[in-house]
């Protein structure tokens, strides 16, 4: 693998590593449930509610992998068959 | 960047989703025509597809200590124009709307416009400059993904702050929510910027005849370009 690639790798985790370095005890929940907060201080009422939640935190990371999975999937995919098909060559 | 389910009153949300509805009709109108007149690209709209699929469910953390997650439509801007990142974006919202209640049917308007339309397009025109400025591909690719993502939070920024503005105003209720969504995302985006790279890398490498074709990159000099006809 080129140097580069390698190094940007390095970079990469680093920048992933380094919030649990710089702040250990923060507590890492969404940004965006920080704004919902925010709001829902000024004492603003959300006027409608999702149709479906998951049922538990479990279900929603089941559903996150799901998506992150599904995407997974296509790229491997794409990757490995214009690969093999180079190869092929 | 998500502005949660019913947190955009009236008149806002309808004015999001006028405004993205257009836009991404539109985007479907041009991912027609460019699948028509090249059907080889098919692949490489899945692939973008995905690319925003894998990116938006990985929720990252940052220095902020909170954590946040990227968005990946940069790329597929780049590569197909920002309104057909828009429909594959406003896909992804959707998906993320119904089954993981996160987003909203009545936000999903002003959340496909922060990350479907503003951040494809700043993507797209950085990469634009960045070709005329005859920057290296990978630097110009890594600048309109990561700023292309920097520049979807900041949007959400301002669209809350649109409706929810302190006793000091629009700009200071700005500035409170983009310390939360920007300052966030900056790690982020960078992260997204090098995603970007590898991807694109790999592209140029394996399917430059066809990033040629759709005018991508112009052709290069090098013996990829046999293999890359098919």
């Amino acid at each position: 693998m080129k140097t580069q690639y390698i190094l940007l790798i390095v970079v990469m985790v680093a920048l992933f590593i380094a919030p649990f370095v710089i702040s250990p005890s923060a507590e890492y929940s969404g940004a965006d449930s920080a704004v919902e907060e925010l709001i829902s201080n000024q004492g603003y009422e959300p006027w409608f509610s999702p149709i479906w939640e998951p049922p538990s935190g479990e279900i929603e990371s089941l559903l996150f992998a799901l998506q992150a999975s599904i995407g997974a999937i296509i790229i491997g995919y794409f990757v490995g068959f214009e690969k093999g098909k180079k190869a092929k060559k | 960047m998500h502005i949660m389910e019913g947190f955009l009153p009236h008149p806002w949300w309808e004015i999001w989703w006028m405004i993205s509805i257009v836009i991404v009709a539109y985007g479907v109108y041009r991912l027609s025509k460019v699948t028509k007149k090249l059907p080889e690209a098919k692949p490489l709209l899945a692939l973008m597809g995905a690319f925003i699929f894998v990116l938006s469910a990985l929720k990252l953390p940052s220095v902020t200590g909170s954590c946040s997650h990227p968005t990946g439509s940069g790329l597929a801007a780049v590569i197909f124009g920002p309104v057909i990142a828009s429909v594959l974006s406003m896909i992804a919202l959707l998906f993320q709307a119904l089954l993981l209640a996160h987003g909203g049917l009545t936000t999903l308007g002003a959340n496909t416009f922060s990350m479907g339309i503003v951040g494809p397009v700043v993507a797209y025109l950085i990469w634009v400059v960045s070709r005329k400025a005859r920057l290296p591909t990978s630097a110009g690719i890594f600048l309109a993904a990561s700023l292309g993502d920097l520049f979807t939070y900041v949007t959400t920024s301002a669209q809350l702050a649109l409706v929810f503005p302190t006793a000091a105003g629009f700009f200071d209720a700005f500035l409170k929510f983009g310390a939360i969504f920007a300052i966030t995302q900056i790690p982020l985006a960078i992260g997204e910027g090098i995603l970007a790279i590898f991807l694109f890398d790999f592209l140029a490498k394996y399917k430059g005849q066809l990033l040629a074709t759709m005018k991508v990159i112009s052709l290069p000099i090098t013996a990829h370009e046999q293999e890359g006809k098919e």
